[in-house]
């Protein structure tokens, strides 16, 4: 029997990013709140510290920070005729855990989507008719808009100090910045990043060929930075372990860096670290969520209930404790019915490599977010008409620091091993650099989560099982991307590139990136989406559902930008409207 | 002072300093054990021993995995390779620790092959795989007459043999010869690569080779001198190689 704990007001199941950030905001507003984190606590000093963070064995290869595939993972294939298999070993995404989640361990690239990107299903059918978007898209509209969301992205660099130069105030294009930009009511808090070589080199051909490169905005500091909250942050120091890694120098915004050092010292205040939630109970009803289950690190088993209640673990955990708990009805992708599970979209990505004989690019030196970037194909930036495809990337040069283990840029035509190898690796690692292009991915009608009916984790609970592949759209999509990237290339005349398209199926084994999305997307229909604009689930008024499981379907940028804005729209939603008059806000 | 006293003010300072939150807020703000924050417990990664003898390698499997690896990235005019450099005791460490058992990896059944895009699906830990693919690679060699063992096998008929297991064009009892291959392959890399706390990359000389300066954590100083060659030497996470070696 689990043992019931006293009530708290609200209550975080998750720590990462969105917990800390809603904590912060409902402690302000007042209430008590709990976080449970089934993960450590994980604080700079002892887990990263400047002594022993550099350690490219142990944090990345190993998976020090990453989640644990032996305690739960999920179930992959690529399409519904094959049996999903557990991904045993992390590869194409690296989940974080304990306190921070993968806010510890990202690189730190904070985009704002484009406004067009809020109404990609509108958009694209009025622009190109109803062909561009075919019976097998199910890609929606968010129900929110860049304009509602501006203020709240706006919060959330002021919090992070991000790095950047903006493109377009109020309106009014700026020089240097990305043009294509929504609108911002400010400059960025931190001006651009210092470039290294590679960067700069991509940003001179760029401009030369008449497009408009400018600064990633990043997450780590240009400079030292003192947040709205009172905490410091360092200046980076181009260490070449960001990403994948933690920050021993307090660079890098993370909860850690920006958020903790103030919310651990208020007393309505409480964290439990190793509390694995493993339930949501709902009442007789099923419209109202009446506690948690969580098991501790002893395995014994307690009933926490609360008030409001708050999902703000990874998109995967999210959906399938939704699924888990009886929360919304799942989807059938043969039907097309139901909304938990629907829509799970990721990330295309590709790349060019590019060798000197003349240049020593010294690619060690980087951050995770410190590149220099072209944005004219990202979205909707361009004229897609008879291109076959929608939605579009950024392309340029992110020198996130060449890590000796992973990065062994040889020519075409090399041997894997051997002398010949060798004689590669060392004429070329300091004369080599990367052009990577990041792509959108769109929402098809056979991507989608559900629970596996065969592998269980610790606890015996089915596996999400995850069924994806990419789709025509996003292969005609990537290889035009790289088309450009290797125009751009060629123009910054090295001695010879390597082209690396995307091809195939999706594959788990090699690293692609951390940007699972949808599966609890936000809409205004109940029919067709999990949450509502405030990410407050349409079936249970007293939970709210944070993260990229929001999204209906996966712009061109890095998500943690977006996620960050929704959940501080859904806080003030909280405290400004359902505090007063708790029910449902849409 | 209480020990969880003494552990919240070192969490709440250490670092990310507050400048607008009083302190006086400190003392009842957190409810006792629930931030398990120890002060003086650094979570630094312990150095292996690399001076005695193998830890979970037979002779006759470090014999195999001495030959092999020496073939992978081999020792020539441009500088040590990787038995120089140690990475047999690094893969002997790895296997022997919570790597080699697949402490990490989610290893519970039903178990099936699966499809490429699926990745690793052997029940195999990679301790056991080694084990068996050692064993199943001289049982080949033996068959096809070619000598006793791999590691008795001169170094072109060594390369010959490591190509056909690349491809999976060899027959291996009850191993996946193109899976352990991949396997082999990159604990070697990361054994020439890999902070030398781990037993390889002895004297840094992986680092050396490519020119990649280690565990620093401040360029900031160079990160605008555009095509220069960077001035320092490699570093690891206990110092330079004259004052580590041993």
């Amino acid at each position: 029997m689990a043992k019931k704990l006293p009530s708290v007001d609200a209550l975080t199941i998750g720590f990462g990013w969105t917990g800390a950030i809603m904590a912060q905001e409902l402690t302000d507003a007042g209430l008590n709140v709990l976080s449970l984190e089934r993960g450590a606590w994980a604080d700079t000093s002892r887990e990263f510290a400047t002594t022993f963070a550099q350690d490219e064995l142990r944090y990345f290869w190993r998976h020090d920070l990453f989640q644990t595939t032996a305690h739960d993972t999920q179930t992959i294939r690529n399409d519904a005729s094959q049996t999903a298999l557990p991904m045993r070993k992390l590869g194409s995404y690296l989940p974080g855990t304990n306190v921070g989640g993968a806010g510890v361990h990202w690189n730190g690239q904070t985009w704002r989507f484009l406004p067009s990107d809020f109404v990609a299903r509108s958009h694209n059918l009025q622009r190109y008719g109803a062909a561009a978007v075919p019976d097998t898209m199910t890609i929606q509209d968010w129900g929110v808009t860049y304009d509602d969301l501006e203020p709240h992205y706006d919060r959330f660099e002021r919090l992070c100090g991000i790095s950047g130069k903006a493109g377009n105030l109020q309106g009014q294009i700026q020089p240097g910045g990305n043009p294509f930009e929504g609108p911002r009511s400010r400059e960025y808090p931190n001006p651009p990043m210092a470039m290294s070589y590679p960067p700069t080199l991509f940003a001179e051909a760029a401009k030369g060929m008449g497009l408009h490169p400018f600064p990633q905005p990043s997450a780590n500091m240009s400079q030292a930075y003192t947040n709205p909250l009172g905490v410091r942050l360092e200046a980076c120091t181009y260490c070449g372990f960001c990403e994948k890694f933690a920050c021993g120098n307090y660079s890098k915004a993370s909860a850690q860096t920006t958020i903790l050092p103030v919310l651990m010292k208020k007393p309505n205040f409480k964290l439990r670290t190793e509390c694995e939630v493993t339930k949501i109970n709902l009442d007789s009803t099923g419209k109202r969520a009446v506690s948690v289950t969580y098991v501790d690190a002893s395995g014994e088993e307690f009933e926490q209930p609360a008030d409001l209640i708050v999902l703000c673990s990874y998109i995967l955990n999210n959906v399938r404790l939704m699924l888990l708990s009886g929360i919304g009805a799942p989807y059938d992708p043969q039907t097309g019915q139901g909304v938990i599970g629907k829509n799970y979209a990721y990330q295309i990505t590709s790349s060019v490599n590019l060798f000197y004989d003349d240049k020593i690019l010294n690619p060690f030196i980087g951050a995770g977010a410190h590149g220099m970037l072209v944005d004219e194909w990202n979205g909707d930036n361009f004229d897609h008409t008879g291109l076959g495809f929608i939605g579009g990337g950024f392309l340029g040069v992110v020198q996130t620091g060449a890590r000796p283990i992973e990065t062994h840029p040889v020519p075409e035509g090399t041997p894997n091993w051997g002398a010949g190898f060798k004689k590669a690796i060392a004429a070329n690692y300091l004369k080599s650099m990367s052009l990577s292009t990041h792509g959108a991915v769109m929402s098809h009608r056979g991507n989608y989560l559900d629970l596996d009916p065969t592998y269980r984790d610790v606890y015996g609970r089915p596996l999400l099982r995850m069924t994806f592949d990419y789709t025509d759209n996003e292969h005609r999509m990537s290889d035009y991307l790289t088309d450009r990237a290797a125009d751009i290339a060629r123009a910054m005349k090295p001695r010879e590139i390597k082209i690396n398209k995307r091809k195939g199926s999706w594959d788990v084994v090699p690293y692609q990136t951390t940007h699972n999305t949808g599966g609890a997307i936000m809409g205004t229909d109940p029919q067709t989406s999990a949450v509502n604009r405030y990410l407050q689930s349409w079936d249970v008024s007293n939970l709210f559902v944070m993260g990229s499981s929001a999204f209906p379907q996966n712009p061109g940028y890095n998500p943690t930008g977006t996620v960050a804005a929704l959940a501080y729209a859904s806080a003030a939603a909280i405290t400004q409207r359902y505090l007063k008059n708790p029910g449902w806000l849409a | 002072m209480d020990e969880h006293r003494l552990s919240r003010r070192r969490l709440l300072t250490a670092g990310a300093a507050i400048t607008a939150v009083p302190v006086a807020a400190a003392a009842s703000a957190l409810g006792g054990a629930d931030v398990p924050f120890k002060e003086g417990q650094a979570n630094a990664p312990a150095a292996v021993d690399n001076l005695t003898g193998w830890t979970w390698f037979t002779d006759v499997e470090a014999a195999f995995i001495t030959a092999a690896v020496a073939r992978l990235i081999p020792a020539d005019d441009l500088g040590p390779g990787a038995v120089e450099a140690g990475v047999p005791t690094f893969i002997d460490r790895q296997l022997a620790g919570p790597y080699g058992s697949g402490a990490r990896w989610y290893m519970q059944g039903p178990w099936s092959p699966g499809l490429p895009t699926q990745g690793y699906q052997t029940r195999l830990t990679p301790a056991a795989m080694y084990r068996a693919a050692i064993k199943a690679i001289d049982a080949a060699v033996v068959r096809e007459s070619r000598g006793s063992s791999f590691a008795r096998l001169a170094a072109a008929d060594q390369d010959a043999f490591l190509r056909r297991m690349e491809k999976g064009d060899v027959a291996l009892a009850g191993t996946d010869a193109k899976g352990f291959f991949a396997q082999l392959l990159q604990n070697t890399l990361e054994g020439f690569w890999s902070d030398p706390i781990y037993g390889g990359n002895r004297d840094l000389v992986g680092w050396k080779l490519i020119g990649f300066p280690g565990a620093r954590y401040d360029n900031s100083s160079f990160v605008s001198q555009h095509g220069e060659k960077y001035p320092l030497p490699p570093v690891g996470i206990k110092g330079r190689v004259e004052w580590i070696r041993s």
